[in-house]
């Protein structure tokens, strides 16, 4: 599996954030986007994900079903957490393993959904609803997501913002494990996530701020 | 279970569970339809003319106070970002959640507008008549008003600026839900003609509704 980005302009309100990107990413690789505030880092993750038009250039994933678009091989978790305030945790990942994941139902994909939450230590609070969360733990149950539904390219628009250290490394290590096998994640962070072997790419650089 | 399924139960759900936007469109819709006889008098012929007209324009204006929350609140919270990223075409998202706010909203409004009926001296046989054209009638007003709660979920206090938008869309459910009454109420096979042009508005709605707020949503999204 293979990501490739050719000569990519993206456009924000009339002016140019993204001038001419390329890059790739394969299977099994992490790339970290750094660069000051403004320098295009959330602009260049929802161009992956498909939100935002490109004006020029293109987004390839080699390796996916070459049917199926884009951004059904994504997980997105942005500065937003995407969590229903009035539904419990449980509800709420269960919500989205079924929507995101193939489909899958059942006993296997019950244990998968209670691996997930014990992995981010929201096992006990499974039944509470989700609006009685701390900012950390809500944080923690947007990434739940992706652990309970199966996709090769994760995006993530500061994911460790509001974790504490116990947590961030926690979130480490499931990149980690991602990464390992043969995903590809892109991670744009002001932190730095402690990712040993990732490449980083820092954006911002070529653009004149006016 | 689908998508389709999955997201339509949890729509359902949250409208069960955050009652708040049901209990103010069928108390707003309750307070209009009040004040229409103190303010028109006590004239019971009058009254009954006109209450299928009022009981229809007070139901248009209520559904239109919970149309926001179509998908305003998943925009707010980044959910909607996450639902374009699954299998479910957008089209069909904005269709399961028309279809949530027909059920939450339109049935329960329709249901209620024979009861307030008494308070107009509406016709006795006109109560039937009135609760069949307006179940006909309001899935055009959640799937229509789907595409102008699409257009305005980036719009802070976008309310006024829905009503615009979607209440001349309203204009020919309006003008087929009274006639088919009225119609019915002079002779007894005037009915089906209003009807089934109500019924038609109603799935052409249901069709094009989707589609047009689906292709708001994605510039809403950029």
């Amino acid at each position: 599996m293979q990501l490739f980005v050719a000569n990519l302009v993206v456009a924000r309100g009339g002016r140019t954030i993204i001038d001419d990107l390329t890059f790739d990413v394969a299977g099994g690789e992490a790339l970290l986007l750094t660069g000051r505030n403004g320098a295009g880092k959330t602009t260049l993750i929802r161009a992956l994900a498909g939100y935002l038009r490109p004006i020029a250039g293109s987004v390839r994933l080699d390796g996916f079903d070459p049917e199926r678009d884009v951004r059904e091989a994504c997980h997105y978790v942005g500065h937003l957490d995407a969590n229903k305030a009035s539904l419990s945790v449980m509800e709420n990942v269960a919500f989205w393993q079924g929507y995101l994941g193939d489909g899958g139902s059942g006993t296997a994909a019950g244990d998968a959904l209670w691996a997930a939450l014990e992995r981010f230590g929201l096992d006990a609070l499974a039944d509470i609803p989700a609006a009685y969360l701390s900012a950390g733990q809500k944080r923690r149950l947007s990434l739940c997501r992706l652990l309970v539904a199966r996709r090769p390219l994760w995006l993530l628009d500061e994911p460790s913002v509001s974790l504490d250290a116990a947590s961030t490394v926690l979130l480490a290590d499931v990149i980690g494990e991602h990464v390992a096998a043969g995903g590809i994640v892109i991670a744009a962070t002001h932190l730095p996530l402690g990712l040993g072997a990732a490449r980083e790419l820092r954006l911002g650089e070529q653009v004149a701020m006016s | 279970m689908s998508g389709f399924m999955r997201l339509l139960r949890r729509d359902l759900l949250l409208a069960w569970r955050e009652g708040g936007a049901l209990g103010t469109a069928l108390g707003f819709y309750l307070v209009v339809v009040a004040l229409m006889p103190l303010g028109l008098g006590p004239d019971l012929n009058l009254l009954s003319r006109i209450a299928s007209g009022i009981l229809w324009v007070a139901l248009l204006l209520a559904a239109l106070l919970s149309l926001p929350r179509i998908f305003e609140t998943d925009a707010d919270d980044g959910a909607l970002d996450v639902m374009a990223l699954g299998t479910l075409p957008l089209e069909l998202v904005a269709g399961a959640k028309s279809l949530a706010h027909w059920i939450s909203t339109g049935i329960p409004l329709a249901i209620m507008a024979p009861v307030l009926g008494v308070l107009l001296n509406l016709e006795v046989r006109a109560y039937p008549l009135l609760f069949a054209t307006m179940l006909a009638g309001t899935p055009a007003i959640s799937f229509l008003g789907a595409i102008g709660a699409a257009l305005t979920i980036r719009a802070r206090r976008g309310g006024l600026l829905l009503a615009l938008l979607v209440l001349p869309l309203y204009v020919p459910t309006l003008i087929f839900g009274i006639t088919a009454i009225n119609a019915a109420l002079l002779s007894p096979d005037g009915f089906a003609a209003s009807f089934l042009i109500l019924s038609a508005i109603s799935l052409v709605s249901v069709v094009l509704g989707p589609i047009a707020a689906a292709a708001a949503l994605r510039t809403q999204m950029e």
